[in-house]
């Protein structure tokens, strides 16, 4: 690629930042060119930024019909899933699946809930609650 | 560290070794310690998932270049991890009083600088810790920024000692003695060598260009799966290919910035010359695969499944061209 087909695309998530991609000058030298953004590049962030609000989204509403614990949605608020969330935690799956369920959830110890909260970077409160007027 | 200059680089391991070494006397480039560290490579581990996604990678593990680089120059580089937060944060204000400047792994989802649109969960992001504004304060150098950045001693910590998959364990590093002045001929040589064989000859089907064919055979094998999640996986190959850090084209771009820069070493060296050129028209074709997908994933759009594979088996072609004029090289 040279210098000046790099593209300049203003890419919103670039988030006006500039990313270094190296080119071609016409002195024939490879070297960092600032670029805005590539629409490439962008759709595929997009891609998977809107997978992930998808996931936080559908959460939001589960929880909201009282089907699974506030656990759910603040997993998938903080761009983790299962695998993620067990690897921060060092939980098994299937005890954070059980903690999954609004009943069990209720009852779990203030140690177990300090893990999510330090993994998760929500306070104890905050887990226990659904935020109010999201998506709506 | 009044002294300290910030550079913006495309990769974040060998953006903070280069501007690491230069700050210790010995001027490399990016492109130089990515080559002197044999880290290009292709990977395909279907087997091992980050968010439900398949490693695809186009440069070799973390810490990797950090590791190659110690060895290949002869630096003496201290690696210091932490088994909690307070010694960790300790340490790193210690070294800072002592007037070094540190590098560190830290994970993208935590660093508050970060904008939202680029955070996700990935640990083995890389910076340089070089001065403290105030109490709360860190003074960043992060390769992938234009500019230095400020992180609250929260937000650092948080990152430093995120758990999971690539824990950085609050992973810390200086160097202790860099050399400033090193014969770059024989190490350049020595690297080539073995990033074009590591390429060419793997012996497993996940590494180099058989890792290549083997996402071929991937792409192939989701026309009879689910279409959301065939084009959430091809979303994916463009964004280890170009989001990741690589400084366009999987690292390609870089590589051939690296073989352009080792030509002049060696006297204008052709062979090299041309790899470079060749190395270039590898990584127009990479961008131009990233191009085809993005149109694949469309709404409402078919996806090309068949022509997606052929292009990729055709880079790996391309690809194998170049390690070939690589190994003609003798340092002569």
């Amino acid at each position: 690629m040279d210098i000046n087909s790099v593209p300049q695309d203003d890419s919103s998530t670039y988030a006006k930042h500039k990313k270094a991609i190296y080119a071609v000058g016409d002195d024939g030298k490879v070297s960092v060119v600032g670029s805005t953004g590539w629409e490439v590049e962008e759709a595929a962030t997009k891609q998977a930024l809107n997978d992930l609000q998808e996931h936080a989204r559908e959460a939001y509403e589960i929880v909201k019909s009282g089907e699974k614990s506030t656990l759910y949605f603040h997993m998938y608020d903080v761009r983790m899933d299962l695998q993620v969330l067990s690897e921060s935690t060092g939980f098994f799956k299937w005890t954070i699946s059980k903690d999954f369920n609004p009943e069990k959830f209720a009852k779990i110890s203030e140690k177990r809930l300090g893990v999510y909260s330090e993994a998760m970077g929500k306070t104890l409160q905050e887990l226990k609650e659904l935020p109010k007027g999201l998506y709506e | 560290m009044s002294n300290f200059k910030h550079s913006h680089s495309a990769h974040c391991e060998s953006g903070v070794m280069s501007t690491m070494l230069r700050h210790h006397g010995l001027n490399l480039s990016e492109p130089m310690i990515f080559g002197l560290s044999s880290a290009m490579t292709f990977a395909y581990l279907p087997f091992l998932k980050l968010g439900g996604m398949p490693l695809i990678a186009y440069r070799s593990m973390p810490k990797s270049i950090i590791k190659n680089i110690r060895k290949n120059l002869k630096i003496k580089m201290k690696l210091e991890t932490f088994r909690n937060v307070a010694k960790g944060e300790e340490r790193l204000d210690e070294l800072l009083n002592e007037g070094k400047i540190v590098g560190a792994q830290t994970s993208v989802y935590w660093l508050e600088y970060f904008p939202d649109e680029m955070r996700f969960h990935f640990n083995a992001h890389n910076l340089i810790i070089y001065s403290k504004k105030d109490e709360n304060t860190y003074l960043i150098s992060d390769p992938v920024f234009e500019n230095p950045q400020e992180c609250s001693t929260k937000s650092l910590n948080k990152s430093r000692f995120v758990k999971g998959v690539m824990a950085p364990k609050g992973l810390l590093y200086y160097p202790e003695y860099v050399p400033t002045e090193v014969d770059l001929k024989p190490i350049i040589i020595k690297n080539i060598k073995k990033t074009a064989k590591k390429m060419l000859n793997t012996p497993v089907p996940i590494e180099g260009l058989r890792g290549i064919k083997s996402l071929a055979k991937s792409i192939r094998k989701l026309a009879k799966g689910d279409k959301r999640y065939a084009k959430l996986f091809l979303g994916h190959i463009v964004r280890m290919q170009e989001e990741i850090g690589t400084g366009g084209a999987g690292f390609r771009y870089i590589y051939a910035s690296f073989l352009k820069e080792a030509s002049e070493i060696f006297d204008d060296n052709e062979t090299l010359k041309e790899a470079s050129t060749l190395m270039l028209e590898v990584g127009d074709e990479w961008r131009n695969f990233a191009l085809n997908i993005a149109k694949a994933i469309k709404p409402k759009k078919e996806i090309p499944y068949d022509e997606l594979a052929e292009q990729l088996l055709a880079i790996a072609e391309l690809e194998a061209n170049v390690y070939r004029k690589m190994l003609e090289f003798n340092g002569k």
